[in-house]
């Protein structure tokens, strides 16, 4: 027995002084090796009587499994040394850029398209569409206003062909006559589009978007487009209760005709939109002109409902804070970084308009 | 149109404040535009000294001028005078300022290359006197400098936007009958005019009949032994607040008629007319010289005011320098007609004139307002001039019926979705000019003469509900409901493709759907431009044929400010011809330059055809189009490097082409003078692509996976170089479609020990069973089939 203390007393004394792998390695050859302390001890239980034997045979094997143990043990702290020893060597500057990506952007107009989609959707309008060169008969005439009509001063219109026959549409109600003489009654449709007229300064551009409502059916009320229009521009806005205010106004395509304001302030030189004692003219408005139906063989007698017009850039100006006009059609990359939306950032109802 | 509170004043009873005048109008449709101190912004215009002169460095006949401002303020002002010079006193307009006589706003604009921050006026401009030659000269002003060269009005001008529908309103008794009817006061009943006629009026005057004759009633009076001078104070003052210049007493009693009722008159030297006053239609050639001091050469089938010698003026547009009147006129003939609005509209757009005369007379002048037009004037010349006046004459329609309308008790209700009662229709119509008649349920109304905007039923409705207030309307909430899908397919397309791409790095843009002509024609061989008939500008003269030529010209401004690893993208419209309807809707992206450039752990490396081709082709899973449905081939358009560029063919339906993708053509790039030359387009032709009958969850096959062992197996051909990689894998793939799962080319070379004319292509081949796993046996059978059909098909050879 005592020889086991011993042994047991040498090998903890030794392993105490230990410092590497190798060294363990030695340690281990030279307990458990062929000339081993250890193997040395199981030698000699052949030689020992049954129940001596018994005992010793059992105190060897625990003061090897001890040892193994213990050697194990020493190993695996030599193990995470050096990992560590190995990670500390491994650090790398965390704060170096990624790889280089480029980040695409929807332009602002295509998101305020699709939000004004995605609120117009929510009250059952569909969405319709039209040619950007369009009939004199279309844009004007059918809309009640004929040549020579002062109205049409108010458009300058680009044309195609020296008898003025053909234009670049000024507006998008053409499609309102485009949608009613191809169908039949009800209609409910948004019309948002590029439209263009010859104008081009500071809060000018010769193309610009628009938006068209059209609601005809058996008993739409002014009433209707009131709300209509209240619905929208609190949606769009996405401000609760924004004043607005209905003004007479005057639209060949229209009786009676509106103009329809919000209020506004300037907070910092930021415009805050809703509030305040200015009026901003947001859009223009108003019961379908019987003359227009009769052009389009709907039976003004049977149906009637409202129209509306408003611009686009215009809305998306307001709304995000843009502050020229000409600044949307000149492709400029920082600009386009800047104002543009992540592809992502699809409007919906239910995530919310806008982040 | 403009107003001032005291003119309005002559016309209306009233007790309210400007505002509510203001805010007024404003609620019944006569939008107040701005309400100013002085209408032409006269408080604009500053006394100031020229500090000092040097000549125009690019032109001889102009000068820089040191303009001093007061209070240490100095502007550089470039001017033509030849009076102008160091330390006169003059007068100095500031951009943003409207010059009075020509309505022109200034911007601060480069003369000749040097900018000009505003100008010096002559007296002309300021519409102080005739005097055009040089700039003001003040004296003894120096203690004035920086301050107004012109009192302040004191009365605030009103200027209000009357819509193109209410004549009615370009005069101040209008407006005040509007506002009157709103309940901002009472209409004043007009004076009764009363004067001695002597004698009867001597020059005869005939309308001719004839095809489109612009003129149905022709009034006039004859005043001789006038006495024509300046204005009185008040008159000037009035004149004034319109922003006119006062001229003499007999124009200025005609143009105050004309603001007050609405009723343009037109006053004759009578001793310069020859002999007879004949309305008719011009003949082509003739011409005159108006009072605007041009000469105007006539077409066919113009209203004209002629005597014996010729044209004496343009009806209801302008007279004629002949026949003015002047100071020293002693007889005069007034002419108060009435012209057709479409035929002064004609005109007047034919030779481009534009006077307050025109602006009324094609909105539609009231036809009986000729006799009391003239007796208002004629009163006021003999007041200012004395004279005495002859019997008012009228050719042509003596007396116009006044339009009836019916109105229906409920229409008003079943249009505006708020109720009226009885009393209020009465009282508002009446109050406007109307005369009410209720029996059998509905109104019979009488329109008054000078409403032609009123002709039908909802005429009326609009009426009532303006003077009631828009605010009356009751909102009705729109209904939550939906009976028809939000989007057809071709507008989900273009949503679906407008995220696609803006995923793949690129930047959505929207531009001009018109462009250079010169550029348009880089990738538009062959087809024909379409030209835009009065362009903005000349390098946007046609519509663009193609999505590329705006791209490209924004990509190239965009390089020029240093960006040039950049991908631009838009979805819109590309025209084939000017018909309605000739466009297609093209999804169009165009990248240039390196990726990576400048990366601190990737090389950079080039842009290249298989970037653009991923793009595409991923852009086209995205919009639902499988693999299989895709042909891709060689053949693309023109604008492309003919070696490195594709397109992507349907399958089905007649082949029809989706998109073209590739290195954009080098000579375009260098006539482009693009920095960076390494350029790649894509256009995907959203029109092309087939809506599928089913939805994506009804198309899609059954779900099916094998349990058994997948086996890969690599070959390396030998082949000739004309063959495409496609073709290739379209070849293994068929060996046996069953178990050939997927055939995937993963190494391509030329060259090295390959023979002339050679390639090696290398594709991995999965195969998997859906009965069994493979065995050895089975495997070795299936890759000797594909190396042998391969062979067959190609002559190649297998790589050892």
């Amino acid at each position: 027995m005592t020889d086991l203390n011993k042994i047991n007393s040498i090998f903890v004394e030794k392993l105490k002084t230990i410092k590497s792998k190798d060294e363990l390695q030695h340690l281990k050859t030279e307990f458990f090796g062929k000339n081993g302390e250890i193997t040395n001890q199981f030698k000699k239980l052949s030689s020992l009587k049954d129940e001596e034997k018994k005992n010793f045979a059992s105190s060897l094997n625990k003061l090897k499994n001890d040892f193994t143990n213990l050697i194990n043990k020493k190993f695996s702290e030599f193990e995470s040394q050096e990992i560590n020893k190995k990670l500390k060597d491994e650090k790398i500057d965390i704060s170096l850029p990624i790889r280089p990506f480029s980040q695409g952007k929807i332009h602002p107009v295509s998101q305020v398209i699709d939000e004004i989609s995605s609120i117009f959707s929510e009250i059952g309008f569909s969405v319709a569409e039209g040619p950007d060169v369009e009939s004199e008969y279309n844009n004007f005439t059918a809309l009640n206003t004929p040549e020579n009509h002062p109205a049409r001063d108010l458009h300058d219109t680009f044309y195609l062909e020296e008898n003025k026959k053909l234009l670049l549409r000024t507006h998008t109600s053409p499609v309102q006559i485009r949608t009613m003489l191809n169908g039949n009654p009800p209609f409910k449709i948004i019309v948002p589009g590029r439209t263009y007229r010859s104008d081009s300064d500071q809060t000018h551009t010769p193309m610009f978007h628009q938006l068209e409502g059209l609601h005809i059916d058996k008993n739409i009320t002014m009433g209707h487009l009131k709300g209509c229009l209240n619905y929208f521009v609190n949606e769009f806005f996405e401000i609760k209760n924004i004043r607005m205010r209905f003004r007479p106004s005057h639209f060949p395509f229209t009786e009676p005709s509106a103009e329809v304001d919000i209020r506004y302030k300037i907070k910092d030189g930021k415009i805050v939109i809703g509030e305040g004692d200015k009026w901003l003219e947001i859009l223009g408005c108003g019961m379908v002109h019987p003359n227009v139906l009769n052009n389009v063989k709907i039976d003004s007698k049977k149906f009637q409902g409202f129209a509306f017009g408003m611009g686009i850039d215009r809305l998306a100006m307001l709304k995000y804070g843009i502050n020229d006009l000409r600044s949307f059609f000149d492709s400029d990359y920082r600009w386009l970084n800047h104002f543009g939306f992540d592809p992502l950032d699809v409007p919906t109802n239910y995530r919310g308009l806008s982040r | 149109m403009i107003i001032t509170l005291s003119w309005l004043k002559n016309h209306l009873n009233t007790q309210v404040s400007l505002n509510k005048i203001i805010e007024g109008l404003t609620n019944i449709g006569l939008e107040v535009e701005n309400v100013k101190e002085n209408q032409n912004n006269l408080n604009d215009f500053k006394i100031a000294k020229i500090l000092n002169v040097e000549k125009h460095p690019n032109a001889d006949k102009l000068k820089l001028c040191d303009v001093h401002l007061g209070e240490g303020k100095k502007v550089k002002v470039v001017c033509g005078a030849t009076n102008a010079r160091k330390n006169l006193l003059t007068i100095y307009a500031p951009p943003g300022s409207v010059i009075p006589k020509t309505k022109m706003k200034l911007k601060i604009v480069k003369i000749r290359g040097i900018e000009s921050h505003g100008m010096l006026c002559s007296e002309s401009e300021l519409n102080i006197s005739n005097e055009s030659e040089g700039i003001i000269e003040l004296k003894n002003k120096e203690n004035m400098v920086g301050k107004n060269f012109f009192k302040s009005g004191g009365e605030k001008v009103i200027d209000i936007a009357v819509t193109p529908n209410r004549p009615d309103c370009l005069g101040v008794r209008g407006i005040a009958r509007d506002l009157a009817s709103s309940g901002l006061g009472s209409l004043k009943n007009q004076p009764s005019i009363k004067f001695k006629e002597k004698f009867r009026q001597s020059i005869k005057v005939s309308i001719k009949k004839e095809k489109d004759q612009g003129c149905s009633a022709f009034g006039s009076v004859y005043i001789k032994n006038v006495k024509n001078k300046e204005s009185p104070e008040w008159l000037k003052k009035k004149i004034v607040s319109l922003g006119l210049k006062p001229i003499s007493a007999i124009v200025d009693a005609t143009n105050y008629v004309m603001f007050d009722q609405n009723r343009p008159l037109h006053a004759y030297d009578a001793d310069k007319i020859n002999k007879e006053i004949i309305v008719r239609n011009s003949k082509k050639g003739e011409s005159f010289e108006a009072l605007d001091n041009k000469k105007y050469t006539l077409q066919n089938g113009m209203c004209v005011i002629t005597d014996k010698s010729g044209v004496l003026g343009l009806g209801g547009i302008i007279g004629g320098v002949r026949s003015g009147t002047e100071l020293s006129t002693k007889n005069i003939l007034l002419e108060s007609a009435y012209f057709h609005p479409d035929s002064v509209r004609k005109t007047a757009k034919k030779l481009n004139i534009n006077t307050d005369a025109k602006f009324r007379f094609e909105r539609g002048i009231d036809p009986n307002s000729i006799e009391p037009g003239l007796k208002l004037a004629t009163s006021m010349i003999l007041d200012i001039c004395g004279g005495e006046v002859s019997k008012i004459s009228i050719t042509g329609n003596k007396k116009n019926n006044n339009k009836s309308i019916i109105l229906k008790s409920d229409t008003f209700g079943k249009i505006i979705g708020t109720s009226i009662s009885s009393n209020e229709i009465k009282k508002i119509l009446s109050s406007l000019g109307f005369k009410v008649k209720f029996s059998k349920k509905v109104y019979k109304v009488e329109v008054p003469s000078w409403r032609p905007d009123i002709n039908q039923e909802i005429d009326l409705v609009e009426e009532l509900i303006r003077i009631k207030g828009f605010d009356k309307i009751k909102i009705i909430a729109p209904e939550k409901t939906r009976n028809q899908d939000t989007l057809n397919y071709k507008q989900k397309l273009f949503h679906l493709s407008q995220r696609a791409i803006a995923s793949k790095g690129y930047l959505e843009t929207v531009t001009w759907s018109f462009t250079d002509a010169k550029v348009d024609q880089l990738f538009n061989q062959g087809s024909e431009e379409i030209d835009i008939l009065n362009p903005i500008s000349s390098d946007l003269n046609v519509l663009r044929r193609s999505i590329f030529s705006n791209i490209c010209l924004h990509l190239k401004r965009n390089q020029d400010r240093g960006y040039e690893d950049l991908g631009l993208f838009e979805i819109g419209p590309i025209f084939f011809g000017k018909q309605p309807g000739q466009q297609l809707t093209v999804a169009g992206g165009v990248k240039t330059g390196l990726i990576g450039r400048k990366s601190w752990i990737d090389k950079p490396r080039k842009l290249d055809v298989f970037d653009i081709k991923s793009d595409v082709i991923r852009t086209l899973f995205e919009l639902n189009l499988k693999e299989s449905d895709l042909i891709i081939s060689k053949d693309a358009k023109n604008h492309y490097h003919p070696g490195r560029s594709g397109s992507v063919c349907l399958k089905s339906d007649n082949k029809k082409t989706l998109a073209y993708f590739g290195e954009i053509h080098p000579a375009i790039i260098t006539t482009l003078d693009f920095k960076e030359k390494n350029a790649f387009g894509f256009e995907i032709f959203l029109d092309n692509i087939p809506e599928s009958k089913n939805k994506i969850r009804n198309n899609k096959a059954k779900y099916k996976v094998s349990d058994y062992q997948k086996s890969e197996r690599d070959f390396a051909f030998v082949i000739d170089k004309n063959y495409s990689a496609n073709e290739i894998e379209i070849l293994v793939k068929n060996v046996n479609p069953d178990i050939i799962q997927s055939v995937k080319t993963f190494d391509v070379f030329e060259g090295q020990n390959l023979p002339e004319g050679k390639k090696s292509l290398a594709v991995n081949v999965i195969l998997q069973s859906v009965s069994k796993t493979l065995s050895e046996s089975d495997l070795e059978q299936i890759s000797n089939k594909i190396i042998e059909t391969v062979k067959e098909k190609t002559g190649a050879t297998i790589r050892s």
